[in-house]
């Protein structure tokens, strides 16, 4: 209780002269105590360091070029005093900073996801319901989010000051952050991994809106189908609904219900069916493909782009949830 | 046999027979095999790649003076921070105190007219600078934008500059970095005078050998690494872009394998050097000498297991986040002995401030905090938010500026009478030291606030809102700029009309102060038995004469 109204104390204070960034999300606070404890370890040390110097600078500065300085010796205890400490300060502070690190890793499961596409020097933000923002996120106040993100082209990385989230988008993969935003306002979207001529440009904002007012936009915006939608009709224009049918045929698995599950692949290894897994599976088929069918899907590889790579990935996983819904 | 070499070099008019007027010539010295010279045909290319390097770094602090940027297109700025970061990584702080100073003293440290190899030794700078050209070559003709991290897709795949071309000059040197230490390795064995048992070995050499073992074992990693991505390159061979079935994040674990032990190669010959200036400028002993000793050691072995703290954002486990998170709080404590002992080494000392001493406080007190900010980022929470901001160029600035560079010029300015013969003005010297101090935490200290607030390094555009600190920084690189212009100007002024130095003008232990000034080509005229410790400056008991003045202060 007196750490926290001391913490608050000292946020309140670095924030008032600016040398602080504004705590946003339910995690900013977390990591900002860490900061101010490990600031203060530095500063602590610091000093102790520096005074020593400038203690013996001044009074063991040397009098006269032939005088002859008092012995020293070298006790075990000094010595053993002087690692044991500092060894136990940085294990609290890795199990701290861990505790924290981890209880951050996984979204909560009522998360509203996210899909960001990094490509030099944009981005590209998909809401499940639809819309489609360009280096512009809006989301609700309160509501876990979860941001799911794949890159065209080079590395990048998602990083939001305000929110303490920060994580490299690449190609091939699917990596994903969450937030919970705690205020409203407008706050930085930065590319973090330098990515070319104009990696300072790919930024953006991130509007984060009351809940009602989240609801208008959405609302007010274009009508469009959900990601979900646009993959289903993919699904079916390039023909996977003639083999991947729901309850299930000799020629490809049933695709319902199949998201977030282990399956063994015919190469031994057992795998959950993730986003990159999936992806995989339309790009090269036969490296992933299930021991009871005959590998003869054939590969989609430079017909389907990225974009509708998360509508085809949404598609499956909606399936996943009418399956569950359905039970 | 000290005091008899003493007394030839203060006769006045009597030039003694030495390394630097045994004979004169352009062959004399690009054939020479005595590792002096060699030391300072590494001392002269060094600095002229800092040069290159700083050049690169001022243009850069005037550019982002501007939110908009003041002075390039960011395709100009981005190969400007490529440029600094992969010549001072490779060029300047790799080889940096290990093939100057490194090679001039080990051989009279230990009492050897030589190291084991020395054509070996000459080769290897032929190797430097093969790779040095290359590099510089590259940057000349096109530049390189990839920053000194290589980054693959962008690297392999995407940029349009000169990667190849500097990637292999990177790759030749690492080779001059192997010889080199293969050199040093065989040399501290097998070539030590009688009676230097490896416990009254100078700290200076075990950080050598230290920094040895990571350039045999760790050089080999990026050499191979660099290799494979000229190949996917040249030939699109898919090992690191998965468009072509390559794993991005395979280069990365492959480059800080290497890279991580590298920042080691960095600092631990700076902290050797630090031993040695502490020691003589407090005429004391070292204080915990094997704990210094094994600290050494232990960073060099603990540094190849801590490079995931390179990737905790990239999307590894959180397993391994874990571990080389506790591992990088491991590798902090070796550290953090060194900075206690070299501390209680000044305490009960008789402590005098001429310039390398400056440098050396300076390396201590700047040391502390490149250290102690690193734990910030070995904690897992704090680096997700500080990862990739200005914090970590702040943070590795310290490190490898305030401590390395301060080292560097420390120790060039402790044996500067022994390489040169000649004493410089300290008074200037000092002045420089005090610049240098403040233009460093000008320069620096803004941005640990700057990564905080959310800045992103590499960035040739910024929000306004960062512009304050921005300039800040900015005005400390030109008081910096100052600071490492003036020793430039009175160590060369020196050479010519510097007055003669003696043998061991700090009244300094050590064999390499037992020989004139500058020493002979052969080192020792007869080869020294050695009989006592490191440092073994004269102390008396405290109990002996517990008052008397002037002599001992308890």
């Amino acid at each position: 209780m007196m750490m926290g109204l001391i913490h608050a104390g000292i946020g309140s204070l670095v924030a008032t002269i600016g040398l602080q960034p504004p705590a946003a999300s339910t995690i900013s606070s977390d990591v900002d105590h860490l900061y101010y404890v490990l600031s203060g370890i530095t500063i602590f040390f610091t000093v102790l360091i520096f005074s020593c110097i400038f203690v013996f600078m001044i009074k063991y500065r040397r009098r006269s070029d032939d005088e002859v300085p008092v012995a020293t010796h070298t006790p075990l205890a000094v010595e053993l005093t002087w690692t044991i400490i500092p060894s136990l300060i940085c294990a609290v502070l890795f199990v701290w900073a861990a505790a924290v690190y981890v209880r951050n890793s996984r979204p909560p499961a009522s998360s509203t996801e996210i899909f960001v596409i990094g490509k030099q020097w944009m981005w590209h933000l998909q809401h499940m319901e639809g819309p489609r923002e360009i280096n512009e996120l809006h989301v609700p106040v309160g509501v876990p989010i979860k941001v799911t993100m794949t890159s065209q082209d080079v590395i990048h990385d998602f990083y939001i000051p305000a929110f303490r989230v920060k994580k490299d988008v690449l190609p091939g993969r699917y990596s994903s952050i969450w937030f919970q935003a705690t205020q409203t306002g407008t706050y930085h979207l930065f590319c973090a991994q330098y990515c070319g001529t104009n990696h300072s440009e790919m930024i953006g904002w991130i509007y984060v809106m009351s809940q009602t007012d989240y609801a208008n936009w959405l609302a007010s915006g274009e009508k469009t189908e959900s990601l979900a939608q646009q993959g289903e009709r993919l699904f079916s224009q390039y023909g996977c609904n003639n083999c991947h049918v729901p309850e299930g045929n000799g020629r490809a698995p049933s695709l319902v219900g199949i998201y977030g599950k282990p399956e063994k692949l015919q190469n031994g290894e057992t795998r959950v069916v993730d986003e990159s897994l999936i992806q995989q599976a339309i790009i090269t088929p036969n490296s992933v493909h299930l021991p009871s069918y005959q590998p003869i899907m054939p590969t989609y590889q430079g017909q389907i782009d990225s974009d509708q790579m998360l509508q085809l990935i949404a598609y499956v996983k909606s399936l996943g949830s009418e399956e569950r819904n359905g039970k | 046999m000290s005091t008899a070499t003493a007394d030839i070099q203060e006769r006045p008019g009597a030039e003694s027979v030495n390394y630097l007027n045994a004979n004169y010539g352009i062959k004399s010295w690009f054939l020479t095999f005595d590792h002096k010279r060699i030391g300072l045909l590494y001392l002269a290319s060094i600095n002229l790649m800092f040069l290159v390097g700083g050049i690169a770094a001022v243009m850069m602090r005037f550019h982002l003076i501007e939110p908009q940027g003041a002075l390039f297109e960011p395709e100009t700025y981005n190969k400007m921070f490529s440029t600094h970061g992969i010549i001072m990584v490779f060029f300047f702080l790799v080889p940096s105190i290990p093939a100057t100073l490194g090679n001039f003293l080990i051989p009279l440290m230990i009492g050897a007219r030589d190291v084991a190899f020395p054509k070996l030794n000459l080769l290897s700078w032929y190797v430097f600078i093969t790779g040095a050209s290359l590099a510089l070559i590259g940057v000349l003709t096109g530049g390189v934008d990839t920053g000194w991290t290589f980054y693959p897709p962008y690297s392999s795949l995407y940029s349009h500059t000169a990667v190849t071309v500097v990637a292999f000059g990177v790759f030749i040197a690492g080779f001059s970095s192997i010889l080199t230490g293969l050199n040093f390795i065989v040399t501290i064995h097998k070539m030590r005078a009688p009676g230097m048992t490896w416990f009254r070995l100078p700290l200076f050499i075990w950080a050598m050998y230290a920094t040895s073992l990571i350039f045999v074992l760790g050089t080999p990693v990026i050499a191979i690494t660099l290799f494979l991505l000229a190949l996917e390159r040249i030939l699109h061979v898919g090992i690191f872009d998965p468009a072509v079935g390559g794993d991005p994040l395979l280069f990365q674990h492959l480059f800080w394998f290497y890279s991580h032990p590298a920042v080691y190669i960095m600092i631990l010959p700076g902290m050797g050097v630090v031993s040695e200036l502490i020691t003589a400028f407090s005429r004391k002993k070292i204080f915990g000498y094997s704990f210094v000793a094994f600290s050494s050691l232990s960073i060099a072995v603990i540094s190849f297991v801590v490079w995931g703290h390179h990737m905790f954002v990239t999307g590894q486990s959180v397993y391994a986040g874990l571990v080389f998170s506790v591992l990088s709080f491991l590798v902090a404590i070796p550290s953090a002995v060194k900075v206690f002992n070299w501390t209680a080494t000044l305490y009960r000392g008789s402590i005098s401030y001429e310039a390398p001493m400056l440098y050396a406080l300076g390396f201590i007190g700047l040391f502390t905090i490149g250290g102690l900010t690193g734990l910030f980022l070995a904690s897992l929470a704090t680096d997700v938010h500080l990862n990739g901001t200005y914090f970590i160029v702040a943070h590795f600035h310290y490190v490898m500026v305030g401590g390395a560079v301060m080292a560097y010029l420390g120790g060039i300015h402790f044996w500067w009478p022994k390489i040169s013969g000649r004493l410089y003005p300290d008074l200037w010297a000092r002045i420089a030291a005090a610049i240098i101090f403040i233009g460093f935490n000008l320069t620096f200290f803004p941005q640990f606030v700057l990564g905080y607030l959310g800045m992103p390094r590499r960035y040739a555009v910024y929000p306004a809102e960062f512009q304050v600190l921005n300039v800040m920084s900015s005005a400390g690189a030109s008081i910096l700029g100052i600071g490492y212009v003036i020793p430039l100007v009175y160590l060369i002024w020196s050479m010519k009309y510097g007055p003669v130095a003696s043998a061991n003008p700090w009244k300094a232990k050590g064999l390499e102060w037992t020989v004139p000034s500058p020493p002979p080509t052969e080192n020792f005229a007869e080869i020294p038995i050695v009989t006592e410790d490191a440092y073994n400056y004269p102390t008396i008991e405290a109990h002996q004469y517990p008052d008397a003045p002037g002599v001992a202060r308890v």
